[in-house]
């Protein structure tokens, strides 16, 4: 019998777990992808738990998707979004925790502009917090679904070559990708405009790549990632058109590519900048299953991080000899 | 007149004489009176018995913000005049970044019959290089120094515009006061909110690169070289900063320059786990520039070491990273910190860590203070060199309680501060 | 877990003949195996109700339809035991609308897996009738449900365990009897 993985109260990034943790909740996530295929997509496991989706960023695509799995596991769920909420009358992230105390809920997602606020908001309340995206610094079930969908098409994440393209600097996912990837055994490398590639970041073990072809090139995987408009803006690039012609995956660029390459997009994409439809659309792309995938591992993070601390754990092995 | 006061048998340290043995001292009328073996005590004279203790000149701190007027919730003249005694340092200079500015000599003087009546360190008035500390207009400061400003800077923020740092360092030769200057390119450190490194990069917070202060510092010693002006560089930070600094004193340049306890102590790593106490400007650094401001301390490359003490409300820091203020708490920590961080380890001894705290502050702001030599102001701090303590903020006299040494075993702690020949200070019996 | 040295309480063929006896008495009460299904509970009940089709087809010559359910997700002592990483898969093969489904498990105590597996079955169809078919009953029942079909009672008390070992788990197909410890 294998020891039994636990989990802390919060999952505020993949960079604090360890990889067998991170094993577990892709695992836990395989039977939750059938369950969504059912007719009844539903179980019970989290009835009567209480979950509030604390959106302070807008995010259709997140909060829907934890939203379904929320529901599919049957939890009472309420959802709050900055804009109109107290949360953008000035009231404090602490208030606000403190609020949500008072009212006794379960768990939390929380979306953010600032790194560090799911950290903040677990450091100071007794519910579960999962990070749905905290500023630039991690969105650890968009890490997680990324993996699956990987191990879904290439067996396994050990010993394959992951490259993440795109605005590195910002980007939640990029940072939460590299430390599942590097932790499950994956070679990581990141391609980007220098600018918008974070200096020393090859300290935390990934290779860099200054052109998006001796990306191509190298890697099984790319994890296209979305370029946010106001970067243009801030003078990190030229133009759009131009990251287009520099960095943008096109087919041109992946047919020279020596073996089929398999495209990830955490979405919502433009096309056009980052990605040509032709890649988004075409037979390596599963972008779709991402999503698919997205509601399976927020149930596995939901039910795993629900059961709560490892006493229980102790006292679930004792109890269950039924 | 307080009556007179004798000091026995503690470890007199004053690198101002070159002193550093055991002797009485007396002070009478304010003033040191005499240093010796087994003075006798004049009549009605009030005797402590200092055995163990070291009793050195009382520390300067050239970078102290004191948040009055404006900001009074997080720190006032006071309250932070009393939090410096309670941490040996018997003058201080405050920085003119308060809500308004300290601009005009009304406010300057103020700020010095707030400190006076206040009776606790000396305060002296740093008076703002440009109005409003806008960046544009250069302040009067003749008039400023005329009403006690000991020197001019616009710390909190830099003076972007090299031509008013040009002026601004001409201008002050006539009144033969310093330009303390915050250097920082604020163009490469826009937006930051920690130092740019690995450390950044994983917590994904917007950094602040080495190369924002080693730019400004570099600008402004080749402006302090172009006009022979008296440039003080305040919380040096990084190696590139620091060889600047030393090419320039290496060229005759009148540069001289401080580091913080911080910035010796602690590295990016404080700020892990979104700890805002370590949000400060300039960041902490790296664990290669730590090593670097060390070296430039002990070499003598960076002249001595202020806290740059700024306080905030326990609201203002309970938040998000982003947004809270950049600052922290030093006065009562500094000696600790830095006993532990410089004299146990051996990079400097006690006389030279008083020199770097004392004399040398004293010598660049030209403050009355920094010796303990026969008719100088006795403002005198007695201090246990080896005493472990556990870091308390709420023990503090500070109205805050933003440091990032919290729960930290700091070495040596004062236990009587006098000022002006008064006990201004006495550990346990000031509760 | 440690336990004490176990008490073998049914060898191989005890557990084989106790097998073909429900069989017998499953294809009585249901006369035939007209609309049957077994399904397996997680996981040792998976390996049992493939043991008791054996006996059935052997019988009546008859292929039945089989599947398994894991009923982790249905307990409700979430909160109490805490989640289990492992989560098999429920494989129903059949429309179950109007069939008469054996749920099949080691052993019956208190009942709570059974009423689970009862709830996981309706999100797959509505049976016309559901059977409880274990190969231990140990008593204990802390919900109002009984076993149609049963091996062999025990009476066993709390700090006892029943363990049911099964060739592709465990080696070797046997009823131990196991005192628990109790530090």
């Amino acid at each position: 019998m294998t020891a039994r993985v636990t989990f802390g109260k919060d999952l505020t990034g993949l960079e604090g777990l360890s990889a067998e943790q991170i094993r577990t909740i892709l695992d836990v996530a395989e039977p939750f992808k059938e369950i969504s295929e059912r007719p009844i997509k539903k179980v019970p496991a989290l009835r009567g738990k209480t979950i509030v989706n604390l959106f302070y960023e807008p995010s259709t695509r997140t909060r829907v998707s934890f939203e379904f799995a929320e529901k599919r596991l049957s939890a009472d769920t309420v959802n709050i979004s900055g804009v109109g909420s107290s949360v953008q009358k000035g009231e404090t992230l602490v208030d606000t925790a403190r609020n949500l105390e008072a009212m006794r809920i379960d768990m939390v997602v929380v979306r953010h502009g600032s790194s560090g606020a799911a950290q903040f908001l677990a450091d100071r309340i007794p519910s579960n917090v999962i990070n749905g995206g905290d500023g630039q610094h991690e969105h650890p079930t968009q890490g997680l679904l990324d993996m699956l969908t990987i191990r879904d098409h290439l067996g396994g994440i050990k010993g394959h070559r992951v490259c993440i393209v795109g605005d590195i600097l910002h980007s939640r996912v990029a940072r939460s990708n590299i430390w599942g990837l590097l932790k499950l055994g994956a070679e990581v490398a990141v391609c980007g405009p220098p600018t918008l590639v974070p200096p020393g970041i090859e300290e935390l073990g990934v290779q860099v790549f200054k052109r998006v072809e001796e990306a191509i090139e190298w890697a099984e995987v790319l994890n296209v990632l979305r370029l946010q408009l106001e970067r243009m803006e801030a003078g990190y690039i030229p133009s759009l058109r131009e990251y287009n012609r520099f960095f943008g995956i096109s087919v041109a660029r992946l047919e020279r590519a020596p073996r089929d390459i398999l495209i990830l997009h955490p979405g919502p994409m433009n096309r056009g900048v980052e990605i040509d439809s032709h890649v988004a659309d075409g037979p390596h792309s599963v972008i779709l299953q991402q999503v698919t995938n997205g509601v399976a591992v927020r149930m596995a993070v939901l039910y795993l991080l629900a059961g709560g601390s490892p006493e229980r754990a102790e006292a679930a092995k004792r109890e269950s000899r039924e | 007149m307080s009556r007179p006061m004798v000091l026995r048998g503690g470890r007199v340290i004053d690198p101002s004489q070159g002193l550093d043995e055991r002797l009485d001292l007396l002070v009478v009328d304010g003033r040191v009176a005499r240093l010796g073996r087994d003075l006798d005590a004049p009549k009605g004279a009030e005797v402590a018995a200092v055995d163990g203790l070291v009793v050195a000149p009382g520390l300067v701190d050239l970078h102290v913000h004191f948040r009055e007027p404006g900001d009074e919730h997080k720190e006032t003249i006071r309250s932070g005049a009393r939090a410096a005694v309670a941490g040996g340092f018997t003058s201080v200079c405050a920085m003119p970044n308060t809500d308004p500015p300290i601009d005009d000599p009304a406010a300057v003087g103020f700020l010095r019959a707030e400190g006076q009546r206040a009776g606790f360190a000396h305060v002296y008035p740093v008076g703002a290089i440009s109005v409003g500390q806008k960046g544009e207009e250069m302040t009067e400061v003749g008039e400023l120094a005329a009403a006690g400003a000991v020197a001019v800077s616009d710390d909190g923020q830099p003076v972007w515009n090299a031509g008013l740092m040009r002026r601004v360092l001409e201008y002050t030769k006539a009144f033969d006061i310093p330009v303390f200057s915050h250097s920082e390119e604020l163009g490469l450190s826009r937006h930051g909110v920690m130092n740019e490194g690995p450390v950044s990069t994983a917590l994904g917070l917007r950094g602040i690169p080495n190369a924002a202060e080693d730019v400004a510092v570099a600008r402004d010693c080749i402006i302090a070289e172009l006009t022979g002006g008296q440039l003080h560089i305040q919380h040096v930070s990084t190696r590139g900063a620091v060889e600047i600094i030393r090419a320039a004193k290496a060229r005759g340049v009148a540069v001289t320059a401080e580091v913080t306890p911080h910035h010796l102590a602690l590295t990016d790593e404080a700020v892990r786990g979104y700890r805002t106490e370590a949000k400060v400007k300039p960041p902490l650094r790296s664990a290669a520039s730590v090593a670097a401001v060390r070296d430039a301390l002990v070499e003598g490359v960076i002249d001595c070491i202020a806290t740059d003490h700024a306080p905030h409300h326990y609201e203002d820091k309970e938040r998000e990273f982003d947004d809270a203020p950049f600052g922290l708490i030093g006065v009562e920590t500094a000696l600790g910190v830095c006993i532990r961080e410089l004299v146990v380890s051996g990079r400097l001894d006690l006389p030279e860590l008083i020199n770097r705290l004392s004399c040398r502050p004293a010598q660049i702001a030209r403050l009355p203070a920094g010796t303990l030599a026969e008719g100088s102001p006795a403002d005198v701090v007695v201090f246990d060199p080896e005493v472990r303590w556990i870091c308390q903020p709420e023990e503090f006299l500070s109205l805050s309680r933003n440091t990032p040494f919290a729960g930290q075993e700091l070495v040596g702690r004062v236990v009587m501060t006098i000022v002006d020949g008064r006990s201004v200070f006495a550990r346990g019996a000031d509760r | 877990m440690q336990t004490e040295p176990s008490k073998i309480v049914m060898d191989e063929a005890a557990v084989r003949r106790a097998v073909a006896r429900m069989a017998r008495e499953l294809v009585e009460r249901n006369a035939g195996t007209e609309g049957l299904i077994l399904v397996g509970i997680h996981r040792r009940g998976v390996e049992l109700a493939d043991l008791l089709a054996e006996e059935i087809e052997r019988s009546e010559s008859e292929d039945l339809p089989r599947g398994t359910l894991d009923i982790t997700l249905y307990r409700d002592d979430l909160s109490v035991i805490g989640p289990r990483p492992v989560i098999g898969s429920s494989d129903i093969p059949a429309d179950i609308d109007g069939r008469n489904v054996v749920i099949v498990d080691d052993v019956c105590y208190t009942g709570r897996t059974a009423r689970a597996a009862m709830d996981h079955l309706a999100d797959f169809g509505r049976p016309a009738r559901i059977y409880l078919c274990v190969l231990v009953d140990r008593g204990g029942r802390e919900l109002p449900i009984q076993p149609d079909f049963v091996g062999r009672h025990f009476e066993v008390t709390p700090a006892e365990d029943v363990a049911v070992l099964v060739p592709q788990l465990d080696g070797r197909l046997a009823v131990e009897l196991r005192k628990m410890d109790q530090r």
